[in-house]
């Protein structure tokens, strides 16, 4: 019996040791084998948020008038869901729907294919959204359309219509400033990835969600989650049938805060308005003018007060998507870079003054008399003055205002035999290069706009590099021959043979006339306008080269300053100081009695004097030369600097520098002879030392009357309230 | 460690030893005592996770766990009580203990004391919103009951004569009755699998225990066939076998507990983080379904800690069985190794979707006072049965 016993209980904890095992075995699989599945499950089943975006911050401009604003529109929405089930996927509903909004069932029914699946159009055309979100097709409806759309529930299943917060462009004074505001769009793949990555961000009840809008360039861009806010994020606990059982969380929404500009509304109008007076005046000589581009910066601190670009576009396209066939002629007609902080032009003869800097450091008399013949040969090339003019023996200050090329080249000339000519290596000094860099040109300006270009500086240290980088190409068409382009045109082929032979084998070479060509802004210099134009306040000012802002203060939806942008210094011309003052002193003369006379006659030169310089840069093949007119004033009491630029433009002189005087004319109140503050576009005179004041109810308060800029959009306001 | 004890039947003595009181807490089983403390502690840490996304709008979000912490102490101070009983005490008293025990079994069919909770008419209503559960405490009764049954004969070798038999399996039946038609289909599986156990150990014939068998599987067959069994009975039994095909009502636990237990992976998603646990997905998760609270918060490792603390709390019964020196003892300790066993392999069991779904707690672990109690009595009743071979021993 006892054995029995024994066995007995030996089997039993046997069996209770085995069931544990199971459970071990069973926990195992369930927790490390297949968890993955689980994991998803959970996070699927758990918790719905319903997230409401807080409202986006307003872009006012230095005065407080709004630059971009929001409003309340009447959206329709699509839910494919209920659509799927229709007949036909919902084709007769499309159709119903296109003809009462009046559009094509096409761009109705593209807007609804998810991004990335066959036959769907690119973004921002495409849907970006969750499968399970209404889509959004039609915008700013009148109310009468959604009124029938509600009404008639059956003929519209699945279409929603309602009410929405959307983008409004104030555009107080017309203005347009598409480059530097930007515009919104639904958020892309590479930001929802990269939060993927952060886990920070990835549970941050803030974070992107697949459906956010956000800015996708300019301010809207760069300051995006400032004029952001927080959303309202409701978490609802829901059952496996998807039944809200509850509230696990609820976060209240923190409205955006708002940008206040540097950018002053009236004067962005001038200069926008005088842009394309340059440009026509440059048609009007039978040019091209493709493009152009004008900032007006204060000098005293790199605030930007106005900054235009040429081609443009309405902003407001972007507003509830683009169609494709807009999203095409955007792209072509190559409106969407700025040219003033993206283009890259060859400066010409603006860029003396950098060639005059490093004349001084290097200890070249500034007061002595220059030979200023009509060309200098080198071997087989002729290097000319403009129109061939010859001035004989001249002063630099003189080479300057009539922009005497051979004087410039005569100096780079020196230098570089001073650094070793021919045999000179890498790294010999190459003092116009370096004054450049001091200058700010070859580096980003570090403006706060998301994209810009850095530009270059033709110098030694750009030749070798551009000769790594493209040296076997060269060195293989030098070998082939062109065979293409032979077989029409033996000649060029040669040509084009004979020049990569040379630059296949010493293409690193700072030869004697990239030096002079370097001298006057041509071969490979590259700049932008806002490079141009912060280097010509750096000469205002006594060498400081600041970065460009677009933005003086980010300020709370209360009205409570958030953060006060201070001016901060890029870099700083060091070049002895009567060097400084010797350009102080001779640029005046270049408006006054110089090639930037003809467009300044009858200005009070007297009462504001306008330091300047002319440009007119030669572009390789048969292109028309690139206008330039760069400038400051008042000379003896510096505040603004102000650039315009035309592409295939002609001269400087003749196509942008009445539209520099126009702008001027415009900031100092002049009127024929008579100079009045009080008639300047900046309201007081000046850039507003103050912050604007957001008034409790987030409307901020804008100067009155005829200085308030809002006419149209008031007027477009008032129409919205009577028909809704 | 506790001195070495013979691991073959000693019964020549029930003298006591004369530093029998001094060698209570030297004798006392230390490992048993340490390792269900320690699973108790880790219990009460999941009750208090569980409880506090229900309590969170309460004045005082900690009070269910404070409720907790109470009945763990009253809980531990039975198990004391219960180890200081002696065995006469026991054989006097055990008559009256089935007794009373059965008496508070009858009171949930009184009108204004029975609860039902959960479809189970087994709780009983006590002033201050307390709720107890008699059928934990007849588990204690039907064990010792039993035990005193089969071990009537004092001579060990001889096995028990067919009537010691049928009086323990009426001793058990009676109740087992009682709680079918409480509808407490959980309490009835565990004292059915204790008094198949107690039969079996005792050593009675293998046709005993075949036919014991046998007719506990014919029964339930015949009892699901007529119908006799409610349909969400039914259901509740064979919903584990396929959660998937339904998510209404009877697999939504099931299917739940095992989105908690997955979601935990390795390491678990840490104390008070897990997403199903605290948005209260899995119902009941601080008493019956707590075990998905340590598999989604704690994950593997810590869900693999409570197994094995559990384990070595079986293990130590197991060997108390084995070294007891009489069959009083060891049937108790055969009691209690089975019944703790099958509880906590259903309990973990129904989460981990391998068995039917039933209204049972896991010992030390879950919230529930009287099951509480009742465990730490049982962990008092192995001190007792290892403390009498302790003092006999030679």
């Amino acid at each position: 019996m006892v054995d029995r016993s024994n066995l007995r209980l030996a089997i039993l904890s046997i069996l209770v040791f085995s069931l544990l095992a199971t459970l071990v075995a069973r926990l195992f699989y369930l927790q490390v084998v297949t968890g993955d599945e689980y994991r998803a499950a959970a996070a699927n089943n758990t918790v719905r948020e319903v997230v409401e975006p807080a409202v986006r911050g307003l872009i006012l401009d230095q005065a407080g008038r709004p630059l971009v604003s929001n409003r309340t529109s009447i959206v329709v929405t699509v839910d494919r869901q209920v659509l799927k089930q229709e007949r036909e996927g919902g084709a007769k509903v499309i159709n119903r729907l296109a003809k009462i909004l009046g559009v094509t069932p096409v761009s109705i029914s593209e807007r609804l294919l998810p991004c990335g699946t066959e036959g769907a159009p690119k973004p921002p055309i495409c849907w970006n959204g969750s499968t399970y979100q209404s889509v959004p097709v039609a915008r700013d409806v009148d109310p009468q359309t959604a009124l029938t759309i509600m009404e008639k529930r059956s003929d519209f299943p699945g279409i929603t219509a309602k009410l929405e917060a959307i983008r409004e462009y104030s555009a107080p004074f017309g203005v347009n400033a598409a480059h530097i505001l930007g515009y919104l769009g639904p958020v892309t793949e590479n930001q929802l990835t990269e939060q993927e990555a952060d886990a920070t961000q990835r549970v941050a009840y803030d974070r992107f969600r697949k459906t956010d809008v956000v800015g996708r360039s300019g301010l809207e861009n760069y300051y995006d989650d400032v004029l952001r806010g927080k959303p309202s994020v409701t978490t609802l606990e829901v059952d496996t049938s998807g039944q809200v059982t509850g509230t696990v969380d609820q976060k209240p929404a923190i409205a955006g805060s708002y940008l206040v500009s540097t950018i002053d509304a009236k004067l962005q109008s001038v200069v926008e308005g005088q842009l394309v007076a340059a440009v026509q005046r440059a048609q009007a000589q039978g040019y091209p003018g493709d493009s152009g581009a004008a900032v007006v910066v204060d000098v005293r601190n790199g605030q930007i007060l106005a900054m235009a670009s040429y081609p443009t576009y309405d902003p407001a396209i972007w507003i509830g998507g683009v169609t494709q066939k807009q999203y095409k002629a955007l792209m072509k007609s190559d409106s969407l870079s700025s040219n003033a902080t993206q283009g890259l032009f060859a400066p010409g003869s603006t860029y003396k003054v950098v060639s005059t800097a490093a004349a001084g450091k290097e200890g070249f008399s500034l007061y002595s008399d220059y030979s200023c013949p009509k060309n200098i040969k080198l071997g087989t090339q002729v290097f000319r003055n403009y129109e061939s003019s010859a001035y004989g023996r001249i002063p630099l200050a003189r080479a300057l205002e009539v922009s005497c090329n051979t004087v410039f080249y005569g100096i780079a000339d020196r230098m570089w035999d001073q650094a070793g000519g021919g045999d000179a290596t890498r790294d010999s000094p190459d003092p116009i290069a370096e004054a450049a860099q001091m200058f700010g040109f070859g580096s980003r300006t570090g403006i706060d706009l998301p994209v810009e270009s850095a530009g270059r500086i033709a110098s030694r240290a750009f030749k070798v590099q551009n000769w790594e980088a493209k040296r076997d190409t060269w060195c293989e068409n030098a070998v082939s021959g062109y065979p293409e382009t032979r077989k029409t045109d033996p000649k060029l082929a040669d040509y084009f043979t004979a020049i990569d032979k040379e630059n296949c084998a010493d293409g690193f070479r700072w030869r004697e006339g990239d030096a002079l060509n370097a001298a006057i802004g041509q071969g490979d210099t590259a700049v932008t306008p806002l490079q141009m134009a912060m280097a010509y306040a750096a000469i205002a000012n006594g060498g400081k080269v600041y970065e460009p802002r677009l933005v003086k203060a980010v300020m709370g939806a209360d009205g409570s300053v958030v953060e006060e942008m201070k001016p901060v210094v890029k870099s700083t011309v060091d070049v002895p100081k009567s060097t400084m003052t010797f350009l102080r002193n001779s640029l005046p003369g270049v408006t006054s009695n110089g090639s930037g006379e003809t467009p300044f006659i009858g200005f009070p030169l007297d009462q504001i004097p306008i330091a300047s310089k002319t440009g007119s840069a030669q572009v390789t093949g048969d292109k028309v030369s690139t206008s330039w007119f760069a400038s400051y004033a008042p000379a003896n009491k510096p505040k603004y600097a102000v650039v315009v630029m035309v592409t295939q433009g002609g001269t400087g002189s003749k196509t942008s520098g009445p539209s520099v005087r126009k702008i001027y004319e415009a900031l100092f109140g002049v009127n024929g002879q008579s100079v009045n503050p009080a008639r300047s576009v900046l309201v007081g005179g000046t850039p507003s030392k103050k912050l604007p004041v957001i008034r409790p109810d987030g409307t901020p308060v804008v100067p009155k009357g005829k200085d308030s800029g809002v006419v149209t959009a008031q007027s477009r306001d008032e129409s919205r309230s009577r028909t809704e | 460690m506790p001195r070495f004890y013979s691991s073959t039947f000693n019964d020549t003595s029930m003298t006591a030893q004369p530093d029998r009181r001094g060698s209570f807490w030297r004798d006392l089983d230390w490992i048993l005592l340490i390792s269900a403390i320690a699973v108790t502690i880790l219990g009460s840490i999941l009750v208090w996770s569980a409880s506090r996304a229900d309590m969170a709008s309460e004045t005082d979000p900690q009070s269910y766990l404070k409720r907790h912490l109470i009945n763990v102490v009253v809980a531990l101070g039975l198990g004391y009580v219960a180890s200081r009983l002696s065995y006469r005490w026991l054989h006097a008293f055990t008559p009256v203990l089935y007794g009373a025990a059965l008496v508070l079994l009858l009171l949930p069919f009184v009108p204004f004391i029975g609860v039902t909770i959960a479809g189970a008419r087994a709780w009983i209503d006590l002033p201050g919103g307390l709720t107890l559960q008699p059928s934990e405490f007849m588990k204690i009764a039907v064990i010792l009951m039993m035990a005193v049954l089969l071990s009537e004969r004092v001579d060990i070798a001889s096995e028990p004569t067919t009537r010691d038999v049928v009086l323990s399996l009426i001793a058990a039946a009676v109740p087992v009755g009682v709680i079918l038609l409480q509808n407490d289909t959980g309490t009835v599986l565990i004292l059915g699998a204790i008094a198949i156990s107690i039969v079996a150990v005792s050593g009675v014939k293998t046709r005993w225990l075949v036919g014991l068998i046998g007719g506990s599987a014919a029964v339930v067959l015949i009892a699901i066939q007529l119908g006799l069994l409610k349909e969400y009975q039914v259901e509740r039994l064979t919903s584990f076998i396929t959660p998937d095909a339904d998510t209404a009502a009877s697999a939504y636990n099931a299917n739940q507990a095992r989105i908690a237990i997955g979601g935990g992976g390795w390491s678990g998603t840490g104390l008070f983080e897990g997403p199903q646990t605290q948005g209260k997905f899995v119902p009941v998760n601080e008493s019956d379904f707590i075990f998905t609270v340590s598999g989604e918060e704690l994950g593997f490792i810590g869900s693999f800690i409570i197994i094995a603390l559990l384990g070595i709390v079986l293990w130590r019964a197991a060997l108390i069985a084995w070294r007891a020196d009489d069959r009083y003892g060891r049937l108790v300790a055969t009691g209690v190794l089975a019944w703790l066993a099958f509880q906590t392999f259903e309990n973990i069991g129904m989460t981990l979707g391998i068995m039917p779904i039933t209204g049972i707690p896991l010992p030390f672990v879950s919230a529930g006072g009287t099951s509480m109690m009742a465990v730490w009595i049982a962990v008092g009743l192995l001190q007792t049965v290892r403390l009498h071979g302790a003092r006999t021993a030679i």
